[in-house]
């Protein structure tokens, strides 16, 4: 299936998880301060494990910068 | 510890029942580098630093987070980019989630060229989100009644603008925000147009509580040095604010006696 991960496409197995999409991504620094949108909805942290992407989800991952 | 000292610690900035003991709030960005921040925040003595959400990258090296955690300083997640209220409320969901903090500092530009705040859709955003039980710091126009509606839908605080954002010209409408605070049953915090240390210092004389300061400190030449610099304006404006200015007069009144003036 193919997964919008911010604004580029990935090819992922069907049933990948938001937290395996993270181990895929390699996020530098690991997952502290992490943040992620699917479809313009929070997934909260405690359902990285559970939620299931689906083909064509657009998905947000984000993190702390310099801001403001 | 010297009188000075003493009353400044006798006048705590609460903010959502939250006792500060800095006026001072740094904004992070424009730093050249983490070691630049850390020494900053140091040097400015603040308890509460700004940080934005962005997608991530790869490339990034060290973690702005680990640097403000070893700081001690509380984050204060910004809507940073934000041009609708739809996403300012999302990127506060997703602040809250990456970083445990309820606190925004609430922001919904109006466009580009002036980064100045779009007031019905921050008004809408701000709404939301205190309905969400965030702590809401709203970045705001300099416009009074822009400022009591944003304290009527529940905002800790309000922050208005000097001057618009990172152009370091000051407090353009001193009236205005003198309006603010007159009417504020919550703490104003002047939020951008800082250029230098006698703007914030100004801010606080007109009776803001606390005063944002990004830009003015992050791209200085020795931004440590204006880090303090700003720190003194704050605390030396606080204290003149609470000390009572004398009245602007149109004549002279001579300091020295009338009377006993020899005669030659």
């Amino acid at each position: 299936m193919t997964v919008v991960v911010n604004g580029e496409a990935h090819e992922l197995p069907a049933g990948t998880t938001v937290r395996g999409l993270l181990a895929a991504l390699e996020v530098p620094g690991g997952e502290r301060g992490v943040a992620i949108a699917v479809d313009a909805e929070v997934v909260p942290r405690g359902e990285w494990d559970t939620t299931e992407l689906d083909d064509g989800a657009r998905v947000e991952v984000l993190r702390a910068i310099q801001g403001g | 510890m010297s009188v000075t000292d003493q009353t400044v610690a006798a006048d705590p900035f609460v903010v959502a029942g939250r006792e500060l003991h800095s006026r001072l709030l740094l904004g992070t960005g424009g730093f050249r580098s983490l070691e630049a921040i850390a020494a900053a925040i140091e040097a400015s003595g603040t308890e509460l630093v700004t940080v934005a959400l962005r997608r991530i990258d790869p490339e990034a090296r060290g973690s702005i987070v680990d640097v403000l955690e070893s700081s001690g300083v509380q984050l204060l997640p910004n809507t940073a980019g934000c041009f609708t209220a739809r996403d300012a409320v999302l990127t506060a969901k997703l602040a809250r989630e990456a970083f445990a903090t309820d606190w925004v500092k609430l922001e919904v530009i109006g466009d580009d060229r002036t980064l100045l705040p779009d007031a019905p859709a921050l008004l809408e955003a701000a709404e939301q989100l205190v309905d969400d039980g965030f702590v809401v710091l709203p970045y705001t126009n300099d416009d009074p009644i822009l400022a009591r509606r944003l304290e009527d839908v529940g905002c800790a605080a309000v922050m208005p603008l000097g001057s618009p954002i990172g152009s370091g010209m000051g407090l353009l409408n001193t009236y205005n925000l003198r309006l603010i605070r007159e009417r504020a049953g919550v703490p104003v915090i002047l939020d951008a147009g800082v250029g230098t240390t006698s703007d914030a210092a100004l801010a606080m004389e007109l009776g803001c509580d606390a005063v944002l300061c990004a830009s003015a400190i992050s791209r200085a030449e020795d931004p440590t040095a204006m880090a303090r610099a700003v720190r003194l304006g704050v605390e030396g404006g606080r204290l003149a604010y609470r000390a009572g200015r004398i009245p602007r007069r149109l004549h002279a009144q001579a300091s020295s006696p009338d009377e006993g003036v020899a005669e030659f």
